[in-house]
């Protein structure tokens, strides 16, 4: 059967060229790059060479950028390492409801250790508002942290217009970008971004690698202890595969941002507005323009989102859905119910995000299964029979 | 996969799916708001259920769990049908993940619901439903009663 893959979002295949590039790393160039002899400072050069190549792409200089695990320990890095270190100067942080977990349960760790948090409202369409971010501030804010991209629904911040209202405070300014890295020109000069995480698994690298883009001057404590590696900031022996890897993924998709946008909102757009033609009873989740060019989010009423995901993988068709079911909790999605959805409607969402191996005919065929299953599990649901009878 | 071979089997080619018209007894429980909702209708000759169809709005397990209960009562006597337990769903199925199992309970209780609506409606008692409550919050998610 053929198989769909549309859920670039929570991971992307790793591009041929990027594994090509790791695979010397692990059996020839195999050295510690803390090693003082030859095999151990070849991998120190490919790792500071990789270090440059990721820098240059978001316009800061390499010793700004530190290797990480992964996306959430650069956002736990970021929250706990700034809040700690800047004890003196106030014990607040801002964020937003829509965060990634990364994010919002390391403010729950915050908040256990002292620290103040407020957790902005979104609207609608999951915009932040400006206005009451800066009426948020006080003079105990130390750090705004708000994502450039979520994940579930596409909506993209004005990052550069956040930054600004927190220079203008005082206050540093971190953004989770690991949705937007690789999918948005990222200039962290211009836009007024102090610290930022990203991730390699979301842009076509290698799982297990992230980084965390720190200004220069900023006070931030260590979570993680040991080695010197990474001038005193990240103890670890680097994964130095994973690092080329993640450089060779960065460097190809600043190469080729354009063409990899373009041709993502060209899809996206067909498959929202597809499916939006074609199932009644949808709402298409997120902001209009400001979103993700890969990403579609819609609820189908009177339906669960479970149901709705076994039912595309019969079809070789892999999304993702807020619903409570899929979450093992019994609340669907913190996103679905911040943009003021109501449970049942939540229940029924479905996250297809589409990546540069999807192709038109994939659309296609997700728009017709789609309006398939939806007819078939909404003729299985008594919500939906109210509203044939009532004929609404 | 999450689930076994019969719950997909049962997902995907449910069976008794629909409505009877002039149902005997019809029973809903479970609500929008914790995402599963089940409704059975059963037709009733004698003391023996006849027919029997279901609606569902719920996840994987929720409908495959449905679909077994009105197989395994099809036919059957309302005292046996009365009998039918959620660990009964849950072995025909095949097992049910432990966060799932409350979907087996919405299944017998929905039954259960079906079967006091008939009785109220003919004014009649079944030993079964000695001390059953239909305004009980049958949605109990932390239900996991399963033996392993």
């Amino acid at each position: 059967m053929k198989q769909i893959y549309l859920d670039y979002s929570a991971t992307t295949p790793v591009k041929r060229e990027v594994v090509d590039t790791m695979l010397p790393y692990f059996t020839e160039i195999y050295g510690n790059a803390s090693s003082i002899h030859g095999f151990g400072q070849e991998a120190k050069s490919v790792l500071e060479q990789s270090r440059k190549s990721i820098a240059e792409t978001i316009n800061a200089t390499p010793d700004t950028f530190y290797f990480t695990g992964g996306g959430s320990e650069a956002d736990n890095w970021a929250l706990k390492g700034v809040m700690r270190a800047n004890r003196k100067k106030g014990n607040h942080l801002i964020t937003s409801k829509i965060e990634h977990h990364g994010i919002l349960h390391t403010c729950t760790a915050l908040e256990k250790e002292g620290f103040e948090v407020t957790y902005l409202d979104v609207d609608a369409e999951g915009m932040v508002s400006l206005e009451a971010l800066e009426a948020a501030i006080t003079d105990q804010t130390v750090l705004i942290s708000i994502m450039f991209i979520n994940n579930e629904i596409g909506t993209m911040q004005p990052v550069k217009a956040i930054g600004e209202i927190a220079h203008k405070h005082g206050v540093l300014f971190h953004t989770d970008a690991v949705q937007a890295y690789g999918n948005v020109k990222i200039d962290v000069n211009e836009m007024n971004i102090d610290l930022m995480s990203v991730s390699g698994h979301k842009i076509y690298g290698p799982k297990g690698i992230g980084g965390l883009y720190i200004k220069k001057g900023i006070r931030i404590q260590n979570i993680i202890e040991g080695g010197a590696q990474e001038r005193n900031r990240r103890a670890g022996t680097e994964n130095i595969p994973g690092i080329v890897g993640f450089a060779k993924a960065a460097v190809m998709a600043d190469e080729n941002l354009e063409a990899h946008r373009e041709k993502l909102i060209y899809l996206r757009d067909k498959l929202a507005n597809g499916i939006m033609d074609v199932i009644p009873y949808a709402k298409y989740n997120g902001h209009p323009t400001e979103r993700h060019p890969g990403n579609v989010n819609i609820c189908f009423e009177f339906i669960e989102g479970e149901a709705l995901l076994l039912s595309l993988n019969a079809k070789g068709i892999a999304g993702s859905s807020g619903s409570a079911c899929t979450s093992g909790s019994l609340d669907p999605s913190h996103v679905l119910l911040a943009i003021g959805l109501p449970h049942e409607i939540a229940h029924g969402s479905l996250r297809l995000s589409i990546g540069d191996f999807t192709t038109e005919e994939d659309v296609e065929y997700t728009i017709e299964s789609l309006k398939e299953i939806v007819q078939k599990l909404r003729l299985m649901s008594p919500l939906y029979d109210k509203v044939l009878k009532e004929g609404k | 996969m999450l689930y076994t071979e019969k719950v997909m089997d049962h997902f995907m080619n449910p069976r008794n799916v629909g409505e009877i018209e002039n149902a005997d007894g019809v029973g809903e429980v479970g609500n929008v708001k914790c995402g599963d909702i089940m409704r059975i209708y059963i037709k009733v000759e004698g003391d023996q259920i006849v027919d029997v169809k279901f609606k569902t709005f719920g996840c994987g397990s929720a409908i495959a769990a449905s679909s077994v209960a009105t197989e395994l009562i099809m036919g059957k006597t309302i005292d046996e049908a009365l009998a039918l337990t959620n660990k009964q769903v849950i072995d025909e199925l095949g097992g049910l993940p432990p966060v799932k199992v409350h979907c087996s309970v919405l299944a017998e209780q929905a039954l259960k619901a079906a079967i006091y609506d008939y009785a109220t409606k003919n004014a009649l008692t079944f030993k079964g439903l000695e001390g059953y409550d239909p305004d009980e919050d049958h949605h109990d998610h932390d239900v996991v009663d399963i033996e392993f």
